[in-house]
């Protein structure tokens, strides 16, 4: 079998100088390829804390991450920046566009801000992808002339762009209406089968989790189960 | 375009109200700079093109004789003390061409004149005044003060008898160009001459003793055949005639005066002037960097969440730090071409408003590209300073806790 994707190991993360809150206890999980999960668990257990270790923006107390085969507690920050520019797609819950640019050029950030220089291919492709979330007649629109569902599109436009191997999201559809929602749990679907794209999915909406491949409950701060579907 | 100047002009451009604010103020400072220093140089320069319009900028002389007793005091015979002053008779420089030729030499001398100078007394009717003639070679002269230039009446002509003369002196003696007049020199020697020319060279008093005549007339009429008693320099630059006077006084043994410490008072003037110009622009810079600094502090703030998915998204800090440090640059550069133009158009305005009736202006204003550039130069390198700490915070933000802030 292929490495996993992900491999957390013994992760311990701790806030505060004097009183010490520990918002990770220990914990340890491992995604394969393609997986497609839902974090899940009561607000205050450890979730943002820990996709925010998984996506490289923190680094634990203690305890390593793998992902995509390389040890990141060794990386120093440069590195970590441009691995996770390109092995890392986000996705958070206030659907945070830049709002003085464009969809497309909302799009184009991760590859430009990573290389530096905006090239022909790059907006192409920026643009290819907002048609595969069926936003190309918004390509030109302010972000905030977007509804906030057509915002959350633009968002997973922008994640998925670089075609990472995993992709995080934190809440992704904790501000949209029923049908929004619905909208972007199937578009994510889509392209964990069309393009095999890892997901991990923090969520308060048991509808979502239910039609996740697996569930992982974390309660202050340690993994309390594991189901597979 | 390179990913930090896109998203640094974007920045500028959606905080349009803001970015308007701060370029007023960086454009009204460096207008303040522009124009203080054109008036002041124009001031400052004026004033010396006019002080050094009517005199060279070193002039060599032989020293006076010390006052020494006649009779040596031994000790067989004590002498009384008094002792007058040795009477000065004009004295021609020894081997003056010798001492004209190194003088030449010395870097930074561009022109050198020999002359006879001394006193006598012009005569017409009632008139007896007391002048200073001035024998002269015309061509090396001229490089040394450009009479012709000043001409307001007649033409510049020392050759046979004719001389020109201030036009004070003309108006004083009651004469005109054609006229002629009686000099006596101080060895009692008496010429009648002609009146070629009439100059105004800016000097009371020069205006109103000079007479020009040739080297040769004026060598007759001091009793000193071939003799020359100033070799008069130009030099270069203005400010290095102190330094070149005093080499020349130490190799030669010889007097040499400049013209910087002939005129003292005015330098000291012209120099606590520079200081206060100084001061200003100190403050003026501060007052900008203060605002320049104060502008994107608050957008790094502002933009804290934003700037944490840049990083999330990829962005290296190194090309956070220059999105800041290029809005602040930028700020500076267009800010100090608004500026200038200001500043320009202040100078041209002022000059105009102050001109004399005669349409001269009072107070020449100097704008130069040197002063535009250094202007230019000040604020774009004061906005990329103040810039500084900003775009390190900005570099420095804690992406996570920029995105949970949000
Ligand atoms: N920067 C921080 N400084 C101090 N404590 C923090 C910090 N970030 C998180 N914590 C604490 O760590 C614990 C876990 O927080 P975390 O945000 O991971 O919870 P969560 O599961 O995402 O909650 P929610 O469902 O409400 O988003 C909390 O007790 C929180 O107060
Ligand atoms: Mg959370």
């Amino acid at each position: 079998m292929a490495d996993p994707i992900l491999s957390v190991q013994q992760v311990i993360r701790e806030y505060g100088d004097r009183v010490r809150t520990r918002a990770l206890a220990g914990v340890d999980l491992m995604l394969d390829q393609g997986e497609f999960a839902a974090l899940i668990g009561p607000s205050g257990s450890g979730k943002s804390t820990l996709l925010n270790i998984v996506g490289l923006l923190d680094r634990p107390t203690s305890g390593r991450v793998i992902l995509a085969g390389l040890d990141t507690s060794n990386l120093d920050e440069r590195a970590l920046t441009a691995f996770r520019a390109r092995t890392l797609g986000f996705v958070f819950q206030f659907h945070h566009l830049l709002p003085a640019f464009t969809a497309v050029e909302n799009v184009m950030l991760p590859e430009w801000a990573d290389r530096g220089i905006a090239t022909r291919e790059m907006r192409v492709r920026a643009e290819a992808m907002l048609q595969s979330v069926g936003l190309s007649d918004r390509a030109q629109f302010k972000t905030t002339d977007l509804s906030g569902g057509q915002q959350q599109r633009v968002a997973i436009a922008r994640a998925l762009v670089r075609r990472p191997p995993l992709v995080l999201a934190d809440e992704p559809t904790g501000n949209l209406d029923t049908n929004s929602s619905e909208e972007i749990f199937e578009l994510m679907r889509r392209f964990n089968r069309e393009l095999g794209t890892t997901f991990l999915i923090v969520t308060h909406d048991p509808r979502i989790a239910d039609r996740c491949d697996r569930t992982i409950e974390i309660v202050d701060g340690l993994v309390k189960s594991d189901h597979v579907r | 375009m390179p990913f930090q100047w896109f998203v640094a002009l974007r920045y500028m451009r959606d905080a349009r109200g803001q970015t308007a604010l701060i370029l007023s103020a960086v454009s009204v400072g460096v207008s303040v700079i522009v124009f203080l220093s054109a008036l002041i140089n124009g001031l400052q320069s004026s004033l010396i093109e006019t002080t050094l319009g009517s005199q060279p900028h070193v002039t060599i002389r032989v020293p006076r004789e010390e006052p020494r007793p006649l009779v040596e005091a031994s000790s067989q015979r004590s002498i009384a003390r008094l002792i007058q002053p040795a009477s000065q008779r004009l004295r021609s420089i020894d081997q003056w061409p010798v001492v004209m030729a190194d003088a030449e030499r010395i870097p930074g001398v561009t022109a050198a004149s020999p002359t006879v100078t001394g006193s006598g007394i012009a005569t017409r009717a009632d008139a007896r005044l007391p002048i200073v003639i001035r024998g002269v070679d015309p061509e090396r002269f001229l490089a040394i003060i450009n009479v012709p230039r000043k001409i307001v009446q007649g033409t510049f002509d020392v050759s046979g008898d004719s001389v020109v003369i201030g036009s004070t002196l003309a108006t004083d003696l009651g004469v005109e160009v054609g006229d002629k007049v009686r000099v006596a020199s101080t060895e009692g020697i008496e010429e009648v001459m002609k009146i070629s020319g009439v100059f105004t060279l800016g000097s009371a008093a020069v205006d109103k003793t000079w007479v020009i005549t040739s080297l040769r007339h004026a060598q007759s009429m001091f009793a000193l055949p071939g003799g020359a008693t100033t070799i008069e320099l130009k030099v270069a630059e203005v400010f290095d005639a102190d330094r070149i006077a005093n080499e020349i006084q130490s190799q030669t043994g010889l007097l040499a005066d400049s013209w910087m410490a002939l005129n003292a008072q005015l330098l000291s003037g012209l120099s606590a002037q520079s200081s206060s110009k100084i001061m200003i622009q100190v403050c003026v810079v501060l007052t900008v960097a203060l605002g320049i600094a104060s502008v994107l502090i608050v957008s790094v703030v502002q933009k804290s969440r934003e700037i944490g998915i840049l990083r999330a998204v990829g962005a290296p800090a190194n090309r956070v730090l220059a999105i800041f440090l290029i809005q602040g640059g930028v700020l500076g550069l267009i800010g100090s071409f608004l500026g200038s133009a200001l500043g320009v158009i202040f100078s041209l305005l002022f000059e105009t408003l102050t001109s004399g009736p005669n349409g001269l202006p009072r107070f020449p204003v100097q704008v130069d590209l040197e002063l535009l550039a250094g202007a230019t130069l000040l604020a774009t390198g004061v906005g990329l300073i103040t810039a500084v700490i900003p775009a390190g915070r900005a570099a420095n933000l804690d992406p996570a806790t920029a995105i949970r802030s949000g």
